[in-house]
């Protein structure tokens, strides 16, 4: 028995989809945001995959890529936790069902 | 670059452990199948590590040494009753707390608080797998040890997190968010530190980093201090040891994050305290200390029992300041790791990128890292006493409030004066 | 290619692992242990990391996702204490689940027909290929990260000061 690129490819594409329906489906609004990490560990899953077993041009671009990755969703975390947080001060929910218009 | 001349490589030279895990591994192969001696391999290294080097260490120097050495600093004596001189005081500890109840609170989150604990035990026992004992004696020499180590010590901060959160006790939360607090802003700093010394030695690998300080004849402690110093008090916050341990702060918060554990759950945060104390002084020493090598000697002396010495070094360091320092508050303790720590560590990394610049494109000789060396502990002096001046802190020669009654222009009865009042 | 017993037994403990710990992270009740499965399931993509040989975004994922993006989550939901904490779902979850079995049943087949240019062995991959490439062909990438996390730093600082904060620094700086 051998693993190749499919089974990562699946794997990857099995917790995208996991992910995915966390963030359509939740209504904590920090729910939402673990689905969208759910979806961008999947995509580095998928890069680090390509890297070591695909052939290409640059492999090591795969793991540079995913460097960037991590970088933009820590940035991208802080910043949406402050946003719940500061929309939790006005309205005292964060529940995206509640939070629908911009007038409090 | 690791051809050291042993006497001998016979079984029963316990100078080099590995000799013995190679006879053993041997004779497995020869008389089990394959993947036994592969299985095999890491528990020897496992039960070496842990049960001749960790275990004695923790019990007696951590749980004895400690409570003694800290009493004798403060002018009491530690325990004493237990055995004579109260040296079985450690084993007196395991069986009353094994007896204790481990209480559960009756809003809390029962498995949450029983992992907890579980979780926090992780850096004191999986970082002993990347230390070199020896030349030959690393149970695995990865090429990111460094990064490995961080990536250890990041657990335990949420084992401390989830512990207090689990609790359903706001003091426990309170005592939960600062440790985290506290613990992210000093793993900048040590990153930032621990930065500095990879500039150097160009490999992230411990028995690489040992290698270099071998084969360069210097310790990095002497051309790095700055990281050292910084390594040592972030790795002190990292542990929440006094003067940082805000958050197990008994006179403050109850005991913080630990408040509702009892029993032998307490034990165990209690126990890995030290081990985590243990193998953050075993990481400082084989970074900054030199590890197993001690210019020359680790031919004659076992390797091994040098790193031990270095690792109690600088654990007696950790127990000196524990039982001399006051504890900080949690602002002063932030103001320390933002505004001190992270500006140094910052121009710590400028400093070594230039030194290491200068040295590789003008292809200087390797004797160049004694001046290098040299220039680092007098611009450590001077970064040290420097910024903390432009920052505002000032020593006191002359108190700037009264200490005295007296000098306060209050009221002191005839007899009652300092010295007898004659 | 990865072969041999221990990788693939690996692989496949990882993938039931890491799976099971998202479905955990729809399924639980309670918010908090949502985001104790989340922890898990990026534990088990630093395990695929280290499968892949890329030992150092393994250590990197769980300095960086475990130590600092779960532990921002974490204060999130102790700072947001009236929010609801059950994990439900909105109305709109069968729509949900209908797109993202959709995605995954356009995704699984189109993966399994492509004909993947694999390589027999592995490539060398090493570490310091990796912060060449960083500090050379993509520095401006890396730039760019720098000042991306230099804003959002500032900006998520600036978004949770309370109003009365706000007030306060407003009247320091009309008295001075």
């Amino acid at each position: 028995m051998s693993i190749s690129l499919e089974h990562f490819l699946t794997v990857s594409t099995l917790l995208f989809a996991l992910g995915l329906f966390v963030a359509l489906s939740k209504r904590n609004a920090v729910a939402v945001l673990m689905g969208v990490e759910l979806m961008l560990n999947a995509s580095n899953l998928a890069l680090v995959a390509f890297a070591r077993l695909a052939e290409s041009a640059m492999a090591i671009a795969g793991q540079v890529f995913v460097v960037f990755v991590i970088t933009v969703a820590a940035a991208e975390v802080a910043v949406a936790l402050a946003l719940a947080v500061a929309v939790y001060r006005t309205r005292e929910t964060i529940d995206v069902d509640k939070v629908t218009t911009l007038r409090a | 670059m690791s051809a050291i001349l042993l006497a001998t490589e016979h079984w029963w030279d316990l100078r080099d452990l590995s000799n013995i895990s190679r006879e053993i591994l041997d004779f497995l192969r020869d008389v089990g199948p394959d993947w036994l001696a592969y299985v095999v391999s890491p528990l020897i290294g496992f039960v070496a590590a842990f049960l001749i080097f960790v275990l004695p260490s923790q019990l007696f120097v951590g749980v004895y040494g400690e409570r003694r050495l800290i009493g004798r600093m403060q002018s009491r004596l530690g325990p004493n009753r237990v055995g004579k001189f109260g040296l079985l005081q450690p084993i007196a500890d395991a069986i009353k707390l094994m007896q204790k109840e481990a209480i559960t609170p009756r809003g809390a989150d029962k498995w949450v608080m029983w992992a907890a604990p579980v979780v926090f035990v992780a850096p004191a026992v999986l970082v002993w797998a990347v230390i070199p004992f020896g030349p030959n004696m690393v149970i695995a020499d990865i090429p990111v040890g460094l990064v490995y180590y961080l990536a250890v010590a990041a657990l335990p901060v949420l084992a401390a997190f989830v512990a207090g959160w689990s609790s359903n006790n706001k003091y426990s939360l309170f005592g939960a968010m600062r440790v985290v607090a506290m613990a992210i802003s000093y793993e900048v700093a040590l990153v930032l530190g621990l930065l500095g010394v990879v500039l150097f030695t160009s490999t992230l690998s411990l028995q690489g980093i040992v290698e270099w300080q071998r084969a360069h004849d210097i310790w990095l402690v002497f051309l790095q201090p700055l990281a050292f110093i910084i390594y040592f008090i972030s790795a002190s916050a990292e542990l929440n040891r006094t003067p940082t341990d805000i958050a197990e702060a008994e006179s403050e918060i109850v005991a913080g994050y630990l408040t509702e554990y009892s029993g032998m759950k307490w034990g165990l945060f209690y126990g890995m305290d030290i081990g985590y104390a243990l193998a953050a002084a075993a990481f400082g020493s084989t970074v900054f200390l030199g590890g197993w090598s001690f210019f020359g000697l680790e031919k004659w002396v076992p390797p091994w029992l040098i790193l031990v010495a270095k690792t109690h070094l600088f654990y007696f360091v950790f127990i000196w300041t524990r039982g001399t320092l006051p504890r900080l508050r949690i602002d002063q303790l932030m103001a320390l790791a933002w505004k001190y720590m992270l500006p140094l560590a910052a121009l710590n990394l400028l400093v070594v990128a230039a030194e290491r610049l200068w040295w590789h494109e003008a292809e200087l000789g390797d004797g160049i890292v004694y001046l290098f060396a040299a220039a680092n502990i007098a611009l450590a002096l001077l970064l040290l006493v420097g910024w903390a001046r432009v920052l505002g802190y000032r020593p006191e020669r002359v108190p700037t409030r009264p200490r005295l009654v007296k000098q306060a222009g209050g009221y002191v009865p005839p007899g009652a004066e300092l010295g007898g009042g004659r | 290619m990865i072969e041999g017993a221990g990788p693939v037994a690996a692989f496949w403990g990882l993938s039931v692992l890491t799976l099971a710990a998202a479905g955990g992270v729809i399924v639980s009740r309670n918010l908090f242990h949502a985001v104790l499965f989340l922890i898990l399931v990026f534990l088990g993509i630093a395990g695929f990391f280290l499968l892949l040989s890329a030992d150092f975004l393994a250590m990197a994922q769980i300095i960086i996702y475990v130590g600092a993006i779960a532990v921002l989550i974490l204060f999130a939901i102790v700072l947001t204490p009236r929010a609801s904490r059950d994990n439900g779902e909105t109305r709109m979850a069968p729509a949900a689940l209908v797109v993202a079995i959709g995605v995954a049943g356009l995704l699984i087949p189109a993966i399994a027909d492509t004909d993947w240019r694999t390589l027999a062995s592995a490539p060398a991959l090493p570490l310091a290929d990796l912060g060449r490439e960083l500090l050379g062909t993509w520095v401006l990438p890396f730039q760019l990260a720098s000042v991306l996390l230099t804003a959002a730093l500032v900006g998520a600082v600036m978004l949770v000061r309370s109003p009365r904060e706000e007030q306060e620094e407003l009247e320091e700086e009309e008295r001075r």
